[in-house]
């Protein structure tokens, strides 16, 4: 049955249960994905999911009770489940004091966008994959299929979201830890496409062939790649941004929101919902904005406020959580083929790893480089080097030891999959970084 | 006072059961050269207080199928929410089909593929059930916490919650029938103290998860600590950064268990020595020849994997690719002795390992994971070791962690230390880290706490794998004291 018609098939029935001062909100996340795990370019672990999980908050006044559980798409068998689970809700609704920062969305706004896009057969991308890669030591792992994502509540409420899309993220090794990381993501499967990453990490892979050097603790000039620009924010993203971290004073960027440090001007950061990538309805109903400015001349412009926090602070929604999943860093004005000059001496960073704060109060992070890094000479690559750990400021990476922002971005879909295939993604130039503290 | 009988939607057996499952799909089982189903029912509750608040609970129940298949030198699993005979029949034909279609492109061969032996039971152990006391009485002892955290004007949030996971496992295959039932409960409270800038949290017992019932509050103390996470969290506003420079270093169980978690457990696991980890967490700095004659660390280092251990969080008696487990030493008198590998792990390395496959829920495929990973106790008591220390720093409860891909260049930073100066424990610091070298770190093992002191912490969530997983893993260990560690503070 169509996983739609399913859904507001479901939430109708469960309305026509509700009692007369009932308020019931539902949310939909599901996936048909395939997974393929690959090691030495053979299959490790390859197999097929299919989860649909409801999420139902059920209102009476301000109290309320919430819970999540698997639909089986089987209609008698579901309709018996969420009743019952209704009625367990009843129960436990009347144990709980009012809810003083409930909030919910009582306008239905009407959304649908179903991305009908059909991918390649992963039996196929799996033979085209291991062909493809004949004579690499490729790891990694293939996640392709239909994601899904609704909304439907008691006032007549209705969003819809689906797509189907893949996200091939893996590693090619020269050997020890001495790697180039790809990824290939998308809607539609090109064999040219992978052909051509193929191509670009066997290039890659020669100049991983130099012996490698060791580098001494120190600051350096680097160039921070897209990739590694996504570790450093994906870390900031934790607390940086949301509403509530910033009103406990939790927010790594609490320097920032009081205006005793400031980043370059040229820093503008945003969550841009524009692209159309991720559903724009919230598990509340709201309609989120297209953008919402979080950094803006290099000073604190907002916060992501989801519908509690909205509720407690008497502002507007404009998220449905306080963790970004769209962040878009504005592109500079050093194009590509002039970065290695403008780099000259130095470090040039593909990918960071395993990032973390050194002192959260100073937004100090710090991380490990990873896979293919290259020690650059006189705007050259020169050799690869040995792993070295980090430990900078974001007010010096983004701050006084800018130098400048790549002219082009890459768009950078997330590859994680905790518990089911995310929907985030960034938009993020390279960065190109005086100073920058490698300390073991 | 026990809840009434409908508030059980998602703690009671409702249906469907495990057995109409298994029975549906026997009926449906392939013929292949091997097959496994793995149901999943996972139930979670938690119960929040913030602010003196309490926030809308949490109940998630996930039920679902995972199926394997071995056929014709290829191998492929399905998962399935869909319990119905149709949704059971199409995951059996998924898997089938992958099997089909990986056969001459598998990494692992026919021979190497893991198969359960004998069937088996397990429970965890519980004292007082979750469900003997009701919500209200829940929210009120949280209630009574949050008004204990809420110490001081300096406390700008604070919180304290309680959470349950009851899963249950069932593994079948054509010959073997394994049930595991597992109860978790983790709970934790944090206070978060602000003066301008400057911000510091205390937080307590969400590194405490056990297999226990509510019994496990009292263990840990759990309500006596509110007073003193609030009353830490102000004098860190107050106290020096931590110093810098090469000083010994004492880490409190709390701290140790992120310690052997991230520089003996991930570096063991054999997956990642295999390689097949590279692309998301990581190599290891360990090699396949290391075992049975590398120096992992001084004498004093002895480390077991423990999933026989009552009332420690990863606790079973069964991995999930059915094998058996048994506690092992991994590091006996600072000698590797054997890797966290799983039974098809074993065979693929032709290295003994231990029964750590596993998976965290019916969505995803077995990998090989921690369990418990327990440093044994040694016999200084924390008094003799500090008497020892001339200028050190004592570290308690993990608030940052980062280790490089093969597990070795490392750094790590706690919610607060004391300085040691002259064989006495001295005042606090604040942002007190430490980096240092997985090789040569364990070798500086100086003293190793006796099993008075000994505590058994857990961890809810370890990531790994791809697809991702997170899953509940144990460390227990005595305090430790190393000698020549770099230490520093903030800004």
């Amino acid at each position: 049955m169509n996983t739609q018609y399913y859904f507001f098939l479901l939430v109708d029935g469960l309305n026509s249960h509700l009692r007369p001062n009932e308020v019931l909100l539902c949310s939909l996340t599901g996936e048909k994905s395939d997974f393929i795990r690959l090691n030495r370019n053979r299959v490790l672990q390859a197999g097929s999911v299919r989860q649909i999980e409801l999420s139902m908050d059920l209102i009476e006044g301000h109290r309320h009770a919430s819970a999540q559980c698997n639909l089986s798409m089987q209609e008698e068998r579901d309709i018996s489940q969420l009743l019952g689970l209704m009625d367990a809700l009843r129960h436990q609704r009347q144990a709980l004091a009012d809810d003083p920062f409930l909030y919910y969305n009582t306008t239905p706004v009407h959304s649908e966008q179903i991305d009908d896009n059909r991918l390649l057969s992963s039996h196929e991308v799996v033979r085209e994959i291991t062909a493809a890669a004949e004579g690499l030591d490729l790891v990694g792992l293939y996640a392709g299929g239909r994601l899904y994502r609704g909304f439907a509540n008691s006032l007549g409420q209705r969003n819809w979201y689906s797509t189907a899309n893949f996200n091939f993220d893996w590693t090619c090794y020269h050997r020890a830890d001495k790697a180039v990381k790809s990824r290939y993501a998308g809607s539609e499967w090109s064999s040219d496409r992978l052909q051509q990453k193929l191509e670009h990490v066997r290039t890659e892979l020669r100049s991983l062939q130099r012996p490698a050097l060791t580098l001494k603790p120190g600051r350096y000039r680097v160039y921070l790649a897209p990739d590694a620009v996504s570790e450093i924010l994906s870390t900031v993203a934790w607390g940086g941004f949301g509403l509530k971290s910033h009103r406990t004073r939790q927010t790594p960027l609490i320097k920032l929101a009081q205006g005793t440090r400031s980043l370059d001007p040229r820093i503008r950061l945003a969550e841009n919902c524009a692209a159309g990538i991720a559903p724009r309805f919230t598990d509340r109903g709201f309609i989120t904005p297209e953008e919402v400015v979080l950094i803006d001349g290099g000073r604190h412009a907002g916060y992501l406020v989801d519908s509690r926090s909205a509720k407690e602070y008497r502002t507007p929604v404009n998220a449905g959580s306080e963790y970004p999943r769209s962040l878009d860093l504005a592109a500079g004005k050093i194009e590509p083929d002039d970065l290695l000059t403008a780099l000259d001496t130095g470090i040039y960073i593909n990918n960071l790893w395993y990032s973390n704060f050194s002192d959260r109060n100073d937004c100090r992070i710090t991380g490990m480089t990873r896979y293919a890094c290259f020690w650059v000479e006189n705007g050259r690559i020169k050799a690869p080097i040995e792993v070295m750990r980090f430990d900078e400021s974001l007010y010096h990476m983004l701050g006084e030891h800018l130098i400048g922002i790549i002219s082009e971005r890459e768009l950078i879909l997330d590859s994680d999959t905790y518990e089911r295939r995310s929907i985030g993604h960034m938009h993020l130039p390279g960065l190109l970084i005086d100073r920058f503290s490698l300390t073991l | 006072m026990i809840d009434k009988p409908r508030q059980y939607y998602f703690h009671s057996n409702s249906p469907p059961l495990f057995s109409d499952i298994v029975k549906t799909f026997r009926a449906l089982a392939p013929a292949v050269d091997f097959w496994s189903l793995r149901l999943v029912d996972q139930r979670l509750e938690r119960i929040t207080v913030r602010q003196d608040r309490t926030e809308p609970p949490a109940n998630r129940r996930t039920l679902g199928a995972h199926i394997t298949v071995f056929d014709g030198g290829g191998a492929g699993y399905a998962a399935t929410c869909d319990l119905s005979r149709s949704g059971l029949n199409t995951a059996v034909h998924q898997a089938i089909d992958w099997a089909c279609a990986t056969a001459d492109i598998h990494l692992i061969g026919r021979e190497e593929h893991a198969m359960p032996q004998r069937s088996g039971r397990y429970q965890s152990t519980i004292e007082q059930p979750w469900h003997s006391i009701s919500i209200q009485d829940k929210q009120s002892l949280l209630i009574r916490l949050n008004r204990r955290l809420k110490a001081h004007d300096a406390i700008v949030d604070w919180w304290a919650s309680l959470e349950y996971l009851n899963n249950g496992v069932m593994l079948v295959t054509p010959d073997v029938e394994i049930v595991q039932s597992v109860v978790h409960i983790t709970p934790s409270l944090a206070a978060v103290a602000n003066r301008e800038a400057e911000t510091q949290i205390r937080s307590y017992g969400s590194d405490n998860a056990a297999q226990a019932g509510l019994e496990q509050l009292s263990r840990i103390e759990f309500e006596e600590a509110a007073g003193r996470v609030a009353e830490e969290a102000v004098a860190l506003l107050h106290a020096p950064n931590c110093p810098s420079g090469m000083r010994d270093l004492l880490l409190m169980p709390g701290q140790m268990a992120l310690q052997i978690h991230e520089s003996i457990g991930h570096p063991l696991e054999l997956d990642r020595i295999l390689g097949d980890e590279r692309n998301y967490a990581g190599t290891s700095f360990v090699t396949p020849e290391m075992f049975g004659a590398y120096r992992y660390g001084s004498e004093l280092l002895n480390v077991t994997f423990d999933p026989t251990r009552p009332n420690q969080v990863g606790s079973y008696r069964y991995d999930d690719e059915g094998a058996a487990a048994s506690r092992q030493f991994l590091i006996k008198g600072g000698i590797l002795k054997r890797p966290l590998g799983g039974m098809t792990s074993q065979r693929r390395a032709g290295l003994e390992g231990v029964a750590n496959s596993r998976s965290c829920s019916w969505n995803r495929p077995a990998i090989d994971r921690m369990a418990n990973i327990n440093l044994e106790p040694g016999e200084t008591s924390p008094e003799e070791m500090i008497a020892s220390v001339e200028r050190g720093i004592l570290m308690e409860t993990n608030r940052s962690w980062s280790i490089d891909d093969s597990r070795n260049k490392f750094q790590f930073g706690c919610e607060i230390g004391w300085l040691i100066e002259q064989g006495e424990r001295k005042g606090i610091v604040k942002n007190p880290n430490y980096r240092g070298i997985s090789a040569t770190f364990w070798r500086n093992l100086k003293a190793v706490g006796d099993a008075s002191n000994c505590a058994v912490m857990g961890v809810p969530t370890c990531g790994k794998g791809e697809p991702n997983q997170a899953i509940a893993v144990g460390h227990a260990s005595p305090p430790c004291l190393f000698e020549v560690v770099d230490v520093f503070g903030g800004a």
